[in-house]
């Protein structure tokens, strides 16, 4: 795994943060889902900093970070696509959309667009099964979702 | 104390509020089966994830099945431990289990000494009925240790020895379902992890997902080699638990045995590592009064406790964790690679061989003692002091591979001149030995007295953290000792913050010390078994002439000849080392 440097700033923020969790290692996911929403992701060297700061082992972090489908190792799309894969939203066509997603974008789930624009995830239930199938920009919510209408979703966004 | 009463098996049981069934059963002798608990007693040790569901029991009244291991008994509870509703719940869970198992029991590492394949003789598995994807993760090896976790079955007993009872924090079960896994942090090897290989993890793994580097065969090739001249040295607490392979009763003492053995298998000389134990107190124990005395004398730089360092999981430890304390523990090198050194220089000499000519192979309860010998500084023109480490399982191995019958060999003697030892050389393998065989060098060098008495009740037994005063003849020593890293690292946090007021510190990373260390016979969580061999351990040093390290005619007789006195520049050069910083 390639090593990055994290910048002054940014250990200075997941400091802050642990801090505010008064550095307990029992608020972890606290600590985490405040890191990620700062920084979009959580990669290996945030991960050693927290694990420092709450004076656990970064196995441990590494555990919980793998473990929840929320936390991401991967940095994500200025504009996160996340598709419900829920049953309600699965029985009535997600898929479908995102294959849409998939192929408009050329990126597979998990991955970002080479210009950093959009990322493409999957979720499971959010919600509002009676709007199935469901799909989130960032926290923009879209119901009832078909195929043909990715295109005008992407759009939305492209030249933000 | 509030008291239960329960039937168990339609046997009235009374035990205090608080027990769970399991430890209730047991004791009216119904041994509920368990995969993922695990419990140490004395030692504070206890896996109970509560994960594995093999344990599960019938409750009269309840909905569904109890886990024993995590439920705790109430009044009047009927427990029913081997019901048709409970063997069929325990034979699907253990038909699930397998269902994501691989079938090479007969090929495996484990095979025979697996508390799996034991537990699914036991609940007579014929047939997996269940027939799917099994899950699959790389094998990893380390110069110590092997993860195949294809055979894990996530009862979590290496992440709680390496997490709560060792604090080094490797191990952790990452991902989710049928992908989770046990695994150091962002699935890195182990070699590039913080891991000591104090192998507490192989130690307990019921299965074979963890285990030492087989080095059996490396061995077998040099004593088939006649151009090579091959030594052995033992450790003390090979001798008090080899017996338990060829089932012997634990704490059987087979230092005879194990003596003929290594000569049967064809080892050139048959030397001990008490002997360089002995030559360890001479070094740690000189550099001890030495810091002491310019600690008496004022001097303020003086780093004080020393700390031992024996122990090469203990070693890598604090370079991990604590390098910025990498000055305070002694600089003097374990037995083993004192034991190398000597050998492949004084003993060498003495047979006109080249070190190049010589294989030095060492047999340890310990499978951290496989990376030690690897160490650079320990090798001269890339050819290391110690050529192969066996644990004392692959040992047995050899021996049982050799047509060996152990339990039929006569006693024989170690040879000389590096198989001489005292009964001080041999309780180096227990926790509290180290420090009980350097007081017994250090009072009588340092008060020029005899000791009145030689056994130091005081340094003894199996508690985490243990502290003494010893009178040096008016000058009172102030002993800490701990076993398992957690507690080490207890000690080592009062150290950094100023607290501490040891003068001597005795560390070693597995509970119990090396008699319960990573490459002994598996003890399948019975910690009787360790309390066992560490009696034996203090009986062979009772049964000793020679009781002092300070005595051994040999160690005298290697520094009149070859080494000039303890801490001189050759032994500094032989037998001490530095350490790294390794963050």
């Amino acid at each position: 795994m390639p090593k990055i440097k994290l910048a002054e700033n940014t250990v200075q923020l997941i400091k802050d943060i642990c801090k505010e969790f008064e550095n307990k290692e029992s608020e972890l996911i606290n600590v985490l889902h405040q890191v990620q929403s700062k920084l979009g992701y959580l990669p290996a060297e945030v991960q050693e900093v927290i694990a420092k700061e709450l004076k656990t082992s970064v196995a441990k972090v590494y555990g919980v970070v793998t473990f929840y489908s929320f936390f991401t190792m991967i940095p994500q799309g200025e504009n996160p696509i996340s598709i419900c894969m829920g049953t309600a939203c699965y029985v009535r066509g997600a898929e479908q959309v995102l294959n849409e997603f998939k192929r408009q974008l050329k990126v597979e789930v998990g991955e970002s667009t080479e210009d950093g624009k959009f990322s493409i995830n999957c979720l499971r239930c959010v919600g509002a099964c009676g709007l199935a199938p469901v799909v989130t920009v960032g926290e923009k919510v879209y119901g009832r979702v078909a195929p043909t209408d990715v295109k005008k979703i992407i759009a939305e966004y492209k030249n933000h | 104390m509030d008291i239960v009463n329960l039937t168990i098996d339609n046997k009235p049981v009374v035990v205090k509020s608080g027990t769970t069934i399991l430890e209730a059963a047991s004791g009216v002798g119904m041994h509920i089966p368990t995969l993922c608990h695990m419990k140490l007693e004395d030692l504070n040790i206890e896996n109970k994830p509560g994960g594995c569901r093999i344990c599960v029991v019938e409750v009269e009244g309840r909905r569904n099945l109890a886990p024993a291991c995590c439920t705790d008994v109430s009044e009047g509870m009927k427990i029913n431990t081997h019901s048709m509703r409970v063997i069929n719940a325990r034979r699907t869970v253990m038909e699930l289990i397998l269902s994501d198992h691989p079938f090479d029991c007969l090929i495996c590492a484990k095979s025979g000494n697996c508390d799996l394949q034991d537990m699914a003789h036991n609940l007579g598995i014929r047939e997996i009925h269940y027939k799917g994807e099994q899950s699959t993760y790389r094998e990893d090896t380390s110069p110590a240790i092997i993860r195949e976790v294809d055979k894990c079955i996530m009862c979590r007993r290496c992440e709680t020895m390496c997490n709560e009872v060792q604090t080094v924090g490797v191990l952790s079960a990452i991902n989710r379902g049928f992908e989770s896994v046990v695994s150091p942090a962002f699935e890195m090897n182990l070699d590039h992890s913080v891991c000591t290989y104090c192998g507490q993890c192989v130690a307990v793994c019921p299965t074979g997902a963890l285990t030492e580097v087989d080095e059996t065969g490396k061995v077998i090739r040099a004593l088939s080699d006649p151009t090579k001249t091959v030594i052995v040295q033992t450790a003390p607490a090979v001798r008090a638990a080899l017996g338990e392979e060829f089932g012997m009763e634990a704490g059987s003492l087979v230092t005879g045995k194990l003596v003929a053995a290594l000569r049967r298998l064809g080892f050139d000389h048959v030397f001990d590592t008490d002997f360089a134990a002995d030559l360890t107190i001479m070094e740690e124990g000189t550099e001890l009064l030495n810091r002491l005395g310019k600690h008496l004398a004022g001097d303020k730089e003086v780093k004080l406790p020393i700390l031992t360092s024996c122990c090469p999981a203990w070693v890598k430890f604090f370079e991990h964790q604590f390098p910025e304390m990498k000055d305070i523990p002694s600089t003097a090198r374990s037995p083993q690679q004192m034991f190398g050194a000597i050998a492949k220089t004084y003993f060498a000499d003495q047979l006109g061989i080249k070190r190049e000519d010589m294989v030095v192979v060492s047999i340890m309860p310990c499978v951290a003692k496989k990376y030690e010998c690897g160490r650079d500084e320990f090798k001269t023109n890339d050819n290391p002091d110690v050529d192969h480490a066996l644990t004392t399982r692959e040992l047995a191995a050899l021996i049982k591979l050799s047509n060996i019958d152990f339990t039929a060999l006569p006693n024989e003697d170690f040879d000389n001149p590096l198989g001489e030892s005292t009964g001080a050389g041999v309780i180096f393998g227990t926790t509290g030995g180290v420090i009980e065989a350097a007081v017994r060098t250090a009072y009588e060098v340092h008060t020029k007295k005899e000791l009145p008495k030689l056994d130091f009740e005081e340094l003894r037994g199996m508690e985490g953290i243990r502290e003494a005063t010893i009178d040096f003849d008016g000058l009172p020593i102030k002993i800490g000792i701990a076993h398992g890293l957690g507690n080490a690292r207890k000690l080592l946090e009062d150290i950094q913050a100023g607290k501490s007021e040891f003068h001597a510190i005795e560390i070693m990373s597995c509970p119990g010390g090396c008699i319960g260390g990573g490459g002994q016979p598996y003890h399948h969580g019975d910690a009787g078994i360790l309390k066992k061999r560490q009696a034996a351990l203090y009986t062979e040093d009772k049964n000793k002439t020679l009781r002092k390290s300070h005595e051994n005619p040999h160690i005298i007789e290697l520094y009149e000849k070859f080494l000039g006195e303890p801490m001189s520049e050759k032994a500094h050069h032989l037998l001490h080392t530095e350490y790294f910083d390794r963050t």
